[in-house]
């Protein structure tokens, strides 16, 4: 391995370690989801598989930019992005699977994961809802006097088109958080086109509108979204308040396991923004020589080994007994008692 | 002889949590140096520099910003305008704050105060009773204090509590009435009140039906007969044993509320007594709520929209000949 940093043909210097540490995680998520979409069709996960195929690069952009500290609320494209931000693939593995050793011991599933108490929060399923979520993280650190920390979400087109978007980045904006909000604009929400979801030109134009910086990014494109993420990220933790980062690209695969994805168009599929990132990815790092082609296969049958071991693992693993839980929605000790 | 109202009660019980409390701050529409719009946070911006924060207009965002704080160890209090704009808010309370802890096992400790019911010439968006809805999702607890010493004690018990809490206070209540001081001693919020012992039938409410219903109790005594009014001060967690110890005395309930009639409240405390007590009720349990209309504007129109002294007690002379 070559990994050093080099000069791309802009003014930036990019990381070679970086990168190829991205593409690491990138490959992962890639490999551990194409179990995830195995066990579904096995019948071993219930309930919806959501993929990020084509949305790694994006993602790990945000996740290995983050530090340990910082608070990250990611969606549902976002396993690249998670493993980058510290997230094992046990957990993963675990809440697809249900085993009751998870983080979420089988009452609450797939992407809908997270360890709160370690800025890795667990998202709910309505669109927009986190990022008040982690702004008011982001408030409750400036309270107890933390700096140089950052908050950080996604989301995709469609959520951009929700209230709950909307004031959240308004207050984050008024309140000048160090927060970054990362849109992945994949051309459809489930099935539904960019036409019929907003009417401007570009998402990040309301950038403007909320006073606060934006960003665009080739989602595609690894060294592009290295680059632009480590702008934003670093802009807000050094207190230029908060970045909208827009990304366009086109999701590889249906919205969930069950969804063939035939209302993508041909024309998308031939076009830039149908280029499938892990290929990006990989040629620019073969052409950088900063890796060979030897050595990537080491590391896809090393990643490949974990996640069998880890899936043969979790699969032993006890299931949620419903004799043994609680059915307790109460932190409060005094009002589990009481018949409610 | 000095007094308190309701409302300075809980203006007394945010200013000394955040006294007592470090990690108490209060995020709402006008509660900073103009004190809300109710005044329920006067001054409190100048007593605690930063922590009494304007928020935009925006409920989801100010909910979803609590959340974020509480997973983070803050306290939050979060003031709804009214009640009736909490509404805007309702998806990061009932499906964001109220499972947190279950699918995470991280607490949300923040408050949700909503200043409720109507007021004469309120109206449909500035009147609603509305408990039953927060009640209705697991996790969350709804408390509706009904006299000035409750609204302290219980709002402090609110705050300190490691669950979301939604604590519905009467605007109706929050000038007239008073008490002569705060109270040094507090009856858990999960424990309902017998407020007037009596022994022919039994009125479970709370809030400001409380006192109508008191009203009611007082007009017939002078008729002869002993109406046992019972405070339930949280619909949830609902003590339905006391409830039930209340019926076991009287065998006939009334159970009222100014929240609209259909299922709420006094559905589920009919259910329960049914079920649990069957055999302790001497008559059929009957209920009293508003009318099954948005509240109307004209005091014409609103009082008889909700229950009143007068109704509560032809209500409760019907059940007595049942």
């Amino acid at each position: 391995m070559n990994c050093k940093s080099i000069t791309t043909g802009s003014t930036h210097e990019l990381d070679g370690t970086l990168f190829c540490q991205a593409y690491r995680y990138m490959l992962t998520a890639r490999l551990l989801e194409e179990k995830l979409a195995a066990l579904k069709r096995s019948g071993k996960i219930v309930g919806g598989v959501f993929l990020g195929r084509g949305q790694e690069a994006l993602s790990v952009a945000l996740g290995i930019h983050l530090r340990k500290g910082d608070v990250y609320a990611p969606l549902i494209r976002d396993q690249a992005g998670r493993l980058a931000f510290g997230e094992g693939m046990l957990d993963a593995l675990r809440t697809y699977l249900g085993s009751a050793l998870g983080s979420m011991r089988g009452r609450d599933g797939n992407i809908h994961r997270g360890r709160p108490r370690e800025g890795y929060f667990a998202m709910i399923s309505h669109l927009g809802a986190m990022v008040s979520a982690v702004s008011g993280a982001l408030i409750a650190r400036r309270f107890r006097g933390e700096t140089g920390i950052v908050g950080a979400t996604c989301i995709g087109d469609g959520g951009t088109s929700t209230g709950s978007f909307h004031e959240g980045l308004n207050l984050a904006a008024i309140e000048k958080l160090p927060l970054v909000v990362v849109v992945a604009n994949n051309q459809y929400a489930y099935s539904t086109p960019n036409s019929r979801q907003f009417a401007c030109d570009n998402l990040v134009d309301r950038a403007i509108g909320y006073g606060i910086t934006g960003h665009r990014v080739i989602g595609n494109d690894l060294a592009n979204c290295l680059e632009v993420l480590q702008k934003a990220v670093a802009a807000a933790r050094a207190g230029a308040g908060p970045q909208l980062v827009v990304a366009d690209l086109l999701r590889l695969i249906g919205h969930a396991d069950h969804d063939d994805a035939s209302y993508i168009t041909e024309a998308q599929k031939q076009s830039p923004l149908g280029r499938d990132c892990m290929i990006v990815a990989q040629q620019f790092l073969l052409e950088k020589n900063w890796m060979s082609q030897a050595e990537l296969d080491s590391w896809q049958k090393e990643i490949e080994v974990e996640i069998e071991a880890t899936t043969t693992r979790v699969l032993r693993e006890p299931a949620p007994d419903p004799q043994e839980e609680s059915w307790i929605p109460f932190a409060t000790s005094h009002l589990h008692s009481e018949s409610l | 002889m000095t007094s308190i109202t309701y409302l300075e009660a809980i203006r007394a019980a945010q200013a000394r949590a955040l006294e007592e409390d470090s990690r108490v701050f209060i995020y709402g529409q006008d509660v900073g140096s103009f004190g809300g719009a109710f005044k329920a946070t006067k001054n409190l911006a100048k007593e605690f520099p930063g922590r009494v924060m304007d928020s935009p207009i925006s409920e989801d965002a100010m909910i979803g910003m609590a959340i974020g704080a509480a997973i983070e160890g803050m306290r939050p209090i979060i003031e709804m305008q009214f009640a009736d704009f909490s509404t805007c808010g309702l998806n990061q309370i009932v499906n964001h704050a109220a499972t947190l802890f279950y699918r995470t096992e991280v607490p949300c400790p923040l408050v949700v105060r909503l200043p409720c019911g109507g007021t004469s010439g309120g109206g449909p968006f500035h009147s609603q009773s509305l408990e039953a809805i927060y009640a209705h999702f697991p996790g969350l607890v709804v408390m509706t204090p009904g006299t000035v010493e409750d609204a302290y004690t219980m709002l402090l018990e609110a705050i300190n509590i490691d669950d979301p809490v939604i604590f519905c206070e009467h605007k109706f209540l929050y000038y007239h009435l008073k008490a002569e001081a705060l109270p040094t001693m507090a009856l858990p919020s999960n424990k309902a009140r017998v407020t007037r012992p009596g022994r022919d039938a039994t009125v479970v409410t709370y809030s400001a039906m409380l006192h109508e219903s008191l009203a009611a109790a007082a007009e017939l005594a002078h008729d002869g007969y002993e109406i046992e009014v019972v405070d339930l001060r949280s619909v949830k967690p609902l003590d339905t044993d006391t409830i039930l110890a209340s019926v076991a005395r009287t065998g006939r309930l009334l159970v009222v509320s100014e929240a609209f009639p259909w299922g709420g409240v006094t559905a589920e405390v009919i259910a329960r007594v049914t079920a649990e007590g069957f055999g302790l009720l001497d008559a059929p349990p009957q209920r009293l709520n508003a009318r099954d209309t948005p509240v109307p504007y004209h005091p014409a129109l609103w009082g008889t929209h909700r229950p009143t002294a007068s109704t509560i007690a032809s209500a409760l002379h019907r059940l007595l000949k049942l």
